[in-house]
C-alpha cells in the first residue's frame, strides 16, 4: 500500500501544486510537481525523511503529445531491508523551448551520470551540475543534435565534427603524472578509458570515461513492437541476458496485464540463479587473476565452462538466451534436465568450496585481497551502489527480496538469505560472492522442488495496450537493474530505459581505486566485475 | 601448494579434441535454421532482427545467417515443422554473400551472386600468403567494437583449460604490433570507430580480420547514429563467424578457416 504520510509531507514543503496518483504499479506513487523548483525540496523529503535513494531517471520527449513538452521522471526506492516494494516517481514537465531542470547531483551524487546522459541525449540541461562534461556522446558529436528526441532519425549516421581533446580530470603538482589506459585494453575485455593521476604508485585520482560501446539501443527499440524489441533487450548484455530479458518481460507483462503461470515463474527464477552462478564463480576466478593466483583463475574458468555447457543443454545457448520470452518461457525443464542440473550443481559446489579453501588458505592471495579497494558504506549509499558491491559494504538490499520478481513474487517462495559484509574491500566482495553461490545452489533446489506440471507460457496479444507504463527491478548477477517501458498510442515501444547496476557502480570503482595503488587496479576492478555494455547501452 | 598439485592431478585433462574430432552440440542447441520448403514458410515479419526476407518478384524467402541471432522464433508456434533449428554451428564463411541463403522450392540453397569486396584473384593471393606466413602459428589481437560482451566471453573461453586454443598454435596478444590479425566483436560503434581503425592499422601486413558474432557481421543494430553496422564498414573481412554469440568451437572453426587449415562452408543441399 502507498504510504499517505509521504504525500502530506511533500505537500507541506512544496510551493506549487502537488498531484499524487497511484502508478505505474498499484503499489507505486507518481507525484506531479507543478513547479520545477519543487524538485529539490521533494527529493530532499524522499532522501532524508524516507531514506530513499534514486533508482533511475527517465526523460521522455512528449512534444508531439498534447502537453507538448519534455517530461523527466526521478524514480526513488527505499534503501532499508524491511521496506515495502514500491517506487516513488517525481514527475516534472520541462519547457521544450528552454529545456532546463535544476540539477540534483550535489544533493544526490547518484544523479550525476543520469543528468549528464539526459543532457547528451535529450538536450535537457541540468542547471548547476558540478561536472557538465559530455558523457554518452564522444568527441566530434555535433552541437544541438539530440538522438533521443523524437524528431531525430536514429537510422542515420551523424557527421563527425572537428573536436578538441576531452577535458579529463587531472591533478597537477611536483612528481604527479598521468597514466592513460584504454579504450582498447591489453586483454579480452570491454573498452573504456581510465585516466590515472598518481604520485609513484599511489593513485590520487581516477577519471573513468565509458560509453565507448554505446549502441543506441533505446532509440533502436522505439517504434517497434515490444514483442520484437525483447530480442534486443535480451542482447543488451551477454552475461546479464537472463536478468535483462526477465526485467524487460516483467515490465512488458505489466503493460499487457497478464499473469504468468507459476511453472514459468519458477523456471525463470532457476534461469536467473544459473546466470548468477556462472557469473559469480567465473568472477571469483577472475579476481584471482588480479592477484596472479593462476590455479584459482584456471579453476574458476573450468567451473564456469562446466556451467555454461549445462546452460547450452538447458537453453540451447551458453548464455541462457532463448529460455525466457514475453508471456513465460520458451523451453520446459524435463525431469531428465532437472536431474542433470541438480547433479551438476552438486559437483560444482564441491569444487567451488575446494577453490575457496585454497584461496582463503593462501596468505599471498589473502594479503592482496584484504584492505584493497575499500568502498565505504556511506559512499555506497550516496552513489546508490547495487548488488555484491553494495552488500560487501554493509548495504542490506537485494531486489529479489525488495522488489520480488520471478518465483519470488509468489506467496510460497523460498526465503532469500541476503548476504552482507562490512569491510567493503576486495576480500569482502569475494566472500559475499562465495556465500551467494551457495545460496543460489540452495535456491535452485528449492525452486525445483516446487515445480508442478502446468503451462509454461500464455499468449500476449499484439499490439499491446497503448499509453501504458511498466516498471520492474531485477537482481542481476551485478545487482539491481531497473527497467522502465512505455507503449505509445499504437502499442509500440515509445520509450524504454534500462538502469543497470553497473551504471551506479562504475563511479564507486573510481573512488575505491583511489584507496589503492596503480598495480592493484585490475584487482579492484575485477572485484567489482562490472559490465560496460549494460552501462553504455 | 601440495593440495593444489593433488587437485590438479585429480582433475586430469579437460581439453576437447575439437577440431580433430567432430563436436555435436546438445539437442536443444539452436544452430542454422533448416527450412522445409514443402510447408508454409514463416513470413519475414516473424524474424525480430530482419534476417528473413522475401524477394518481391519471385516470392522466394531468403535467410541471412550474418543477421540471424538464432533465437528460434521462426521455428515456433505454427511454424513448427516448417522450420527447425539445426545443430550445425560451423557456419563461418569467407564472403558475406555466402551467408545469404535462398530458400528455393527444390530444397537447395543457392547463394546470391554478388561481387566480393576484393577481387577473387587478390583474395586467393592474400589467402595463400597468409597460409604460408601464418598457417601454423597465429597471434590475434581482440577488439571489442561495441559488443554485448557475450562474444568476448566466448573468446576468453578459448583460453580456458577446455578449449585451450594455444594447443592449435593460436594465441591472443596484448599489442596490435605483436599480432598477425584481429578478431572483432560488436557493430563498430561511433565512439570506437577511431580506435578500431587505428588498431587495425597498427597490425603489420599481411593481417587477418575476423568478424565474430551477429553485430560484427552486420546484424541486429545495423547502421545508425551510434553504429557503423559491421566490421566490413571499416575494413575488408577475411572470415565472418555468425552466431549470437557463436559457441567457442564455432570460433575455433572460423579461425581455422581464416588460416586455410579448414574449408569454409560449401554450398550443399539443405536439410
Amino acid at each position: 500500500m502507498v504510504d499517505p504520510t509521504l504525500i502530506n509531507a511533500l505537500q507541506a514543503k512544496a510551493m506549487g501544486i502537488v498531484n499524487a496518483e497511484i502508478g505505474p504499479r498499484p503499489s507505486d506513487l507518481t507525484v506531479r510537481l507543478s513547479r520545477i523548483d519543487d524538485l529539490l525540496v521533494a527529493a530532499d523529503v524522499l532522501i532524508k525523511q524516507y531514506t530513499m535513494a534514486l533508482a533511475t531517471l527517465v526523460a521522455t520527449d512528449e512534444t508531439s503529445m498534447p502537453d507538448g513538452d519534455f517530461k523527466v521522471r526521478y524514480i526513488f526506492e527505499p534503501t532499508t531491508a524491511d521496506a515495502p516494494d514500491w517506487f516513488v516517481t517525481l514527475l516534472v514537465s520541462v519547457d521544450a523551448a528552454c529545456p532546463e531542470v535544476p540539477s540534483l547531483t550535489t544533493m544526490i551524487p547518484a544523479a550525476n551520470w543520469h543528468e549528464r546522459e539526459m543532457c547528451d541525449l535529450f538536450g535537457i540541461v541540468p542547471v548547476g551540475h558540478p561536472d557538465p562534461r559530455p558523457l554518452v556522446v564522444h568527441d566530434g558529436w555535433p552541437k544541438g543534435v539530440f538522438p533521443l528526441r523524437k524528431a531525430f532519425d536514429g537510422s542515420q549516421r551523424v557527421p563527425v565534427e572537428p573536436a578538441e581533446e576531452f577535458p579529463h580530470m587531472v591533478t597537477e603538482g611536483e612528481g604527479v603524472f598521468e597514466i592513460p589506459v584504454g579504450p582498447i585494453h591489453a586483454g579480452i575485455i570491454e573498452p573504456g578509458h581510465f585516466r590515472f593521476t598518481s604520485v609513484g604508485e599511489t593513485v590520487l585520482l581516477l577519471d573513468a570515461r565509458l560509453f565507448y560501446t554505446h549502441r543506441g539501443l533505446e532509440k533502436r527499440m522505439e517504434g517497434i513492437s515490444p514483442l520484437d524489441a525483447f530480442y534486443i533487450a535480451e542482447r543488451i548484455c551477454g552475461v546479464c541476458s537472463v536478468a535483462h530479458g526477465l526485467g524487460y518481460c516483467e515490465a512488458l507483462e505489466q503493460i499487457a496485464g497478464v499473469d504468468i503461470p507459476y511453472r514459468a515463474r519458477l523456471i525463470r527464477s532457476i534461469a536467473l540463479e544459473l546466470e548468477r552462478l556462472y557469473n559469480h564463480i567465473g568472477d571469483v576466478g577472475n579476481v584471482c587473476a588480479g592477484a596472479a593466483f593462476h590455479y584459482g583463475t584456471a579453476t574458476g574458468a573450468r567451473l564456469k565452462e562446466r556451467l555454461q555447457q549445462m546452460n547450452e543443454r538447458i537453453a540451447g545457448n551458453r548464455f541462457l538466451r532463448g529460455i525466457i520470452i514475453p508471456g513465460g518461457v520458451r523451453l520446459d525443464l524435463t525431469s531428465h534436465l532437472l536431474e542433470f542440473i541438480t547433479s551438476t550443481l552438486q559437483h560444482t559446489l564441491t569444487d567451488f568450496d575446494s577453490l575457496m579453501d585454497r584461496i582463503e588458505a593462501n596468505p599471498s592471495v589473502v594479503e592482496r585481497f584484504d584492505d584493497t579497494g575499500i568502498l565505504q558504506n556511506q559512499t555506497a549509499m550516496d552513489l546508490a551502489v547495487a548488488g555484491v558491491a553494495a552488500r560487501a559494504s554493509g548495504v542490506n538490499r537485494d531486489a529479489r527480496r525488495d522488489h520480488p520478481h520471478g518465483a519470488f513474487a509468489n506467496a510460497d517462495s523460498p526465503q532469500l538469505n541476503v548476504m552482507t559484509a562490512s569491510a567493503g574491500d576486495a576480500m569482502a566482495r569475494v566472500i559475499v560472492r562465495a556465500q551467494e553461490v551457495r545460496e543460489s545452489i540452495r535456491l535452485v533446489d528449492e525452486f525445483i522442488r516446487r515445480l508442478k506440471p502446468g503451462p509454461i507460457k500464455i499468449a500476449i496479444a499484439d499490439p499491446l495496450p497503448g499509453d501504458r507504463i511498466g516498471i520492474s527491478a531485477i537482481e542481476s548477477p551485478r545487482g539491481e537493474a531497473v527497467h522502465w517501458l512505455r507503449t505509445d498510442a499504437n502499442g509500440r515501444v515509445d520509450r524504454y530505459h534500462l538502469r543497470s547496476p553497473s551504471y551506479h557502480n562504475w563511479p564507486a570503482v573510481a573512488l575505491a581505486a583511489e584507496t589503492a595503488i596503480v598495480p592493484d587496479f585490475p584487482l579492484v576492478n575485477k572485484s567489482f566485475e562490472l559490465c560496460y555494455s549494460c552501462t553504455d547501452r | 601448494m601440495l593440495r593444489i598439485l593433488i587437485n590438479a592431478l585429480r582433475t586430469g585433462v579437460m581439453t576437447t579434441r575439437y577440431p580433430d574430432e567432430p563436436s555435436l552440440p546438445p539437442e536443444n542447441f539452436r544452430g542454422q535454421p533448416i527450412f522445409s520448403t514443402g510447408k508454409n514458410l514463416p513470413p519475414p515479419e516473424v524474424c525480430p532482427v530482419d534476417a528473413l526476407s522475401q524477394h518481391s518478384a519471385t516470392g522466394v524467402r531468403q535467410l541471412d545467417l550474418a543477421r540471424c541471432v538464432f533465437c528460434g522464433r521462426c521455428a515456433e508456434d505454427q511454424w513448427v515443422g516448417a522450420v527447425t533449428m539445426g545443430r550445425d554451428f560451423e557456419l563461418a564463411a569467407r564472403r558475406r554473400s555466402d551467408l545469404r541463403i535462398e530458400i528455393t522450392t527444390d530444397d537447395t540453397r543457392i547463394t546470391e551472386s554478388q561481387p566480393a569486396l576484393n577481387r577473387e584473384a587478390d583474395m586467393n593471393q592474400v589467402s595463400s600468403e597468409i597460409r604460408r606466413v601464418l598457417g601454423r602459428s597465429l597471434h590475434l589481437r581482440h577488439l571489442d567494437a561495441g559488443s554485448c560482451n557475450a562474444c568476448d566471453w566466448e573468446l576468453t573461453a578459448l583460453l580456458n583449460p577446455v578449449y585451450d586454443i594455444r594447443r592449435l598454435g593460436i594465441d591472443f596478444v596484448a599489442s596490435p604490433r605483436h599480432a598477425d590479425g584481429v578478431v572483432i566483436t560488436g557493430p563498430i560503434t561511433r565512439n570506437l570507430e577511431t580506435a578500431v581503425r587505428r588498431t587495425i592499422e597498427a597490425i603489420p601486413d599481411p593481417r587477418i580480420v575476423i568478424a565474430v558474432g551477429a553485430c560484427a557481421t552486420g546484424g541486429i543494430f545495423g547502421e545508425g547514429y551510434a553504429n557503423l553496422g559491421g566490421v566490413d564498414q571499416v575494413h575488408p573481412v577475411d572470415v565472418y563467424i555468425p552466431g549470437c554469440p557463436p559457441r567457442p568451437e564455432a570460433i575455433i572453426y572460423g579461425i581455422m578457416v581464416a588460416l586455410g587449415r579448414l574449408d569454409a562452408r560449401q554450398l550443399s543441399n539443405q536439410g
